[in-house]
């Protein structure tokens, strides 16, 4: 057959073609990937670049994992999270995010930010800026960019962990938005100090060390970067943080006042991270909801959710009541930070009823 | 006058790159109120915070790489519309079934490695190179998942893509793939993610990985993967750049030079039984191109390894006091051009193919020649092989693996690399824990007996890693009958009986291998069988084994 023919010969008959369709035979219709259950009646492409890449012994590793770290903990292990499963290969992301679909999206958000950038700079937006909302910008988006930076890294770590390749590739994909995230705003300080006298890029990491405002903040993101259980992290940053913290600084804060501050060029760039933060969160919900309605395991996971609830919930909420300060300092006021935590816990208690948690204590509305 | 252009009437004052990158690496901070957990431990100490030579953020990354993207999977619709289908060859695309099972694993595994490396390197110079690092081998693994699935939607035969995942997990020689990814992710963080990942297998092997073996694809009329895996190989030399920096900031402390030696010595020995196997057989076996002027596999390796890698990159490191182990760079070209290492691979992924997942068809008269000419003598031993195994690629005959008339002796395996020991007079075998072990090399003893324990020349390891698992793929079928393992491996197709694996390329039902022609035949473990010796047994037969087979001439 094909052996004798070369490859630029274009008089190939049918029968020599390696072509699908040029002979029929047994199997030569097989052309799905057939190994596992896709979750809707076929498979979607997400689910055929992801599904059982990383094998389990439960499945189809016969020859087990072949090498273990000294204390005989395999390659990947279920141990590396308190939460357990019936069946962890269950789990597909909301996003179904694979390579493609993830730098088209994160390319657009780059060119999209740039453009807004270059346009506001250009027609001179950052000089109508008002004096005291530069100094927001300086002092406590210049910090706020650390936190993000943070749980870059923190999911940076968690995607390691995880049991399936479904859930390691939506960590990963989560930590690439929140490091895009981070350099996003820090670049974007950098090319408006670039118009503005007297802007200091230096500030911003000086209030995330220092400034009473964020020690709290400092304290929650160091607490999810130092967690060892790597479900403890992504559901402390995407149930926790975000909306408690994150929304309530980006939204309840930063995108409500900047308007009124003659600064439009900011919500547009902070947008971005609000769309990520959607689409991690719905990755993050599904997860959980699996696992909390896990038929083993449902109730012992809700009691584990709840615990890290109540240890996040606590950092949160003294983190968010830490930032009230920032919002008396734009000279033009439009919102309250009263009316921002309130809508922060009233999302936190959305979320949490979803995935079947009660908020109690201060989280509580 | 310059005319004025548009460029100079929008431009604005930016930040230059380095600005951009120098800003971005000061995102990072020391933690005061909680410390990172200490969770993939090393012993190696990393004092010098690494420098990262590449000065690149984020945003000019993804549109970078997206536009990457855009070029493969463009020539891949081009592809199709030329119909290269219609002028692939089969015996190249066979082949790829087994390598792109093996590949989409060992990149997301260098994904995940790092997670570790992110985390020791003190300092945030470099988190930005491993970001994207990361975001890359994300891109690598799904990147290969696709043009896996297009070949099975567009190829004659889609038996053995179409299980492609579980067959990763159940064949014998994938799991030799799964001991290069593992090795990425697992143990001591320095040793997997940094030394045998990156300075080695990066550095080194991605060459004949992703360059030399897309050349290849391209004389058997296969565009696609060259498109695919040159736009991989573009990202590999910021990985390089990580990994060298991290070196770099390890180096300059003499703590850490035995670790290093240890470390070097393993990795390097590891990638060549592991991708000279795999890769020299896709390139030497794989292909229909016999032109004489083309490299072989050995030339492309001097130039790709001993050149480009071992001159100009491992050597120097011992002006950093690491010892280099010279010999071994040597023995593994002895291997390839004195030893008949990939010939000897092949030869044995022939004679396995009943428990195959992908066909192969038997050399002929146009191949030996070739092979002759650029290894002269190659026709004297593999000759007859190969002219056995096509009269015994007919159903009905007994199968080459089972044949007792054509005079192949079944190899004992490897407990390090997980290659058959198939250079037979190297073979050895030693006692770790009170178990008896076959290896294919002094170096593979070295590897499991001394460099993978809790202590090292003295040293104490305790980050090391240790060998773990099934490592003997034939001890997890002794005593089944090859039909019932196949069944069980899951390499049958839709119909129920016609086997996955094929010895040839007739797209026939007729001519298909079903396990009705291969039952009646018990699958055996070497290892069992050796221990199950007396030590004088075990010496002889050991030395009998030492003075290898001849093919019966047919
Ligand atoms: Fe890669
Ligand atoms: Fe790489
Ligand atoms: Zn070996």
């Amino acid at each position: 057959m094909g052996a004798q023919q070369k490859p630029d010969s274009n008089t190939a008959s049918p029968t020599k073609s390696g072509a699908a369709g040029a002979a029929s035979f047994a199997g030569s219709e097989s052309r799905k990937y057939n190994y596992f259950e896709p979750k809707g009646r076929k498979a979607t492409h997400y689910e055929d670049m992801t599904v059982d890449v990383q094998p389990d012994p439960e499945r189809y590793l016969l020859q087990d994992w072949i090498i273990n770290f000294p204390d005989g903990t395999p390659t990947y292990s279920k141990d590396w999270t308190k939460v357990k499963s019936a069946d962890w290969h269950k789990f597909r992301a909301v996003d179904e995010e694979w390579e493609r679909t993830h730098y088209q999206r994160q390319s657009t958000i780059c060119g999209m930010v740039q453009n807004v950038i270059a346009n506001g700079r250009k027609s001179g937006a950052t000089a109508r800026f008002d004096k005291a909302w530069v100094k927001v910008l300086q002092d406590h988006l210049g910090a706020y960019k650390h936190a993000e930076f943070g749980l870059g890294t923190a999911t940076m770590q968690a995607q390691r962990y995880g049991y399936t390749q479904m859930i390691n590739n939506a960590i990963l994909t989560n930590s690439s938005y929140k490091l895009r995230f981070a350099q996003d705003l820090t670049l974007y300080l950098s090319e408006i100090a670039l118009d503005i006298p007297g802007f200091d890029t230096a500030a911003g990491k000086k209030h995330w060390l220092e400034d009473p405002t964020w020690q709290a903040t400092r304290k929650l993101i160091e607490s999810i970067m130092g967690a060892s259980d790597y479900l403890e992290q992504y559901f402390a940053v995407n149930i926790v943080f975000e909306p408690l913290v994150g929304e309530l600084f980006r939204s309840g804060f930063v995108m409500q006042l900047a308007a009124a501050q003659n600064d439009f060029v900011t919500p547009a760039v902070v947008s971005a991270a609000e769309a990520d933060y959607e689409r991690n969160l719905a990755n993050t919900v599904e997860l959980i909801n699996l696992l909390v309605t896990d038929p083993q395991y449902g109730e012992y996971n809700r009691g584990i959710f709840s615990s890290w609830l109540g240890k996040y919930g606590a950092l949160a909420l003294d983190a968010a009541n830490n930032l009230q300060p920032i919002w008396s300092q734009p000279r033009v006021k439009v919102a309250t930070f009263q009316e921002a935590l309130a809508k922060a816990k009233s999302r936190v208690g959305a979320i949490c009823s979803e995935i079947g948690l009660n908020p109690a204590g201060g989280l509580a509305n | 006058m310059a005319p004025m252009t548009l460029n100079k009437i929008t431009a604005q004052k930016g930040i230059s790159i380095g600005e951009a990158a120098s800003r971005v690496a000061d995102l990072g901070w020391t933690p005061s109120y909680v410390q990172e957990a200490m969770t993939f431990p090393t012993d190696y100490k990393i004092s010098k915070v690494p420098k990262d030579p590449m000065k690149q953020v984020l945003r000019s990354y993804f549109p970078m790489q997206e536009e990457k993207d855009n070029r493969v999977y463009g020539a891949l619709d081009a592809a199709l519309r030329g119909d290269m289908f219609r002028n692939v060859e089969p015996r190249w695309v066979e082949w790829m079934k087994l390598f792109l099972a093996i590949i989409p694993f060992p990149e997301i595994s260098a994904a995940r490695s790092m997670a570790m490396v992110g985390r020791l390197a003190p300092g945030e110079e470099l988190r930005t190179g491993f970001t994207m690092q990361m975001v890359d081998e994300f891109r690598h693994s799904t990147i290969q998942m696709n043009l896996k699935k297009w070949y099975m939607e567009n190829y004659i035969d889609p038996a053995g893509f179409d299980i492609t995942e579980a067959a990763f997990g159940k064949c014998y020689a994938t799991t030799i793939g799964r001991q290069f990814a593992e090795g990425f992710l697992t143990g001591d963080a320095i040793t997997a993610a940094n030394v045998y990942l990156t300075v080695v297998a990066e550095t080194a092997f991605t060459n004949t990985l992703f360059v030399a073996m897309p050349s290849e694809a391209a004389r058997n009329g296969d565009y696609a993967l060259p498109t695919v895996f040159l736009s991989v190989q573009s990202d590999e030399s910021r990985h390089i750049g990580n990994g060298h920096s991290m070196l770099m900031a390890m180096i300059n402390d003499p703590s850490n030079h035995q670790l290093l030696e240890r470390d070097l010595r393993y990795a390097f020995w590891q990638n060549h039984a592991i991708v000279d196997a795999a890769i020299g057989t896709f390139i030497e076996y794989g292909t229909t191109n016999r032109d004489k002027s083309k490299e072989s596999y050995s030339e492309l390796w001097h130039r790709w390894i001993y050149e480009d890698y071992y001159r100009t990159y491992m050597l120097p490191l011992e002006k950093y006091g690491i010892k280099i182990h010279h010999d071994d760079v040597a023995a593994a070209w002895d291997r390839l051009v004195k030893k008949n290492y990939v010939h000897k691979t092949a030869q044995f992924f022939a004679v396995g193919w009943p428990v195959n997942f992908w066909r192969i068809e038997a050399q002929t008269e146009k191949d030996f020649e070739w092979f002759e000419h650029k290894y002269p003598g190659w026709y004297n031993e593999f000759g007859a092989f190969w002219k056995w195994y096509e009269k015994l690629s007919h159903p009905g005959e007994q199968n080459i693996l089972f044949n007792t008339d054509c005079g192949y002796v079944y190899p004992h395996r490897c407990w390090s690399c997980m290659v058959p020991c198939l250079i037979r007079e190297d073979m050895c075998t030693d006692e770790v824990d009170g178990k008896l072990y076959t290896y294919c090399s002094d170096q593979c003893r070295w590897t499991h007996k001394v460099a993978f324990g809790a202590e090292y020349e003295g040293r104490p390891t305790p980050a090391m890693g240790r060998f773990s698992g099934r490592r003997e793929w034939e001890d997890c079928y002794h005593g089944w009958d090859l039909a019932d393992a196949i069944k069980d491996l899951g390499f049958v197709r839709p119909d129920g009986k016609t086997l996955v694996p094929q010895p040839h390329l007739r797209f026939d039902d007729k001519e298909m291998w079903t396990l009705d022609h291969v039952r009646g035949n018990t699958l055996a473990s070497p290892l069992r069988g050796i221990r199950a010796l007396s030590p004088e047994d075990r010496e002889k037969a050991v030395a009998e084994y030492r003075k290898g087979f001849t093919m019966r001439p047919i």
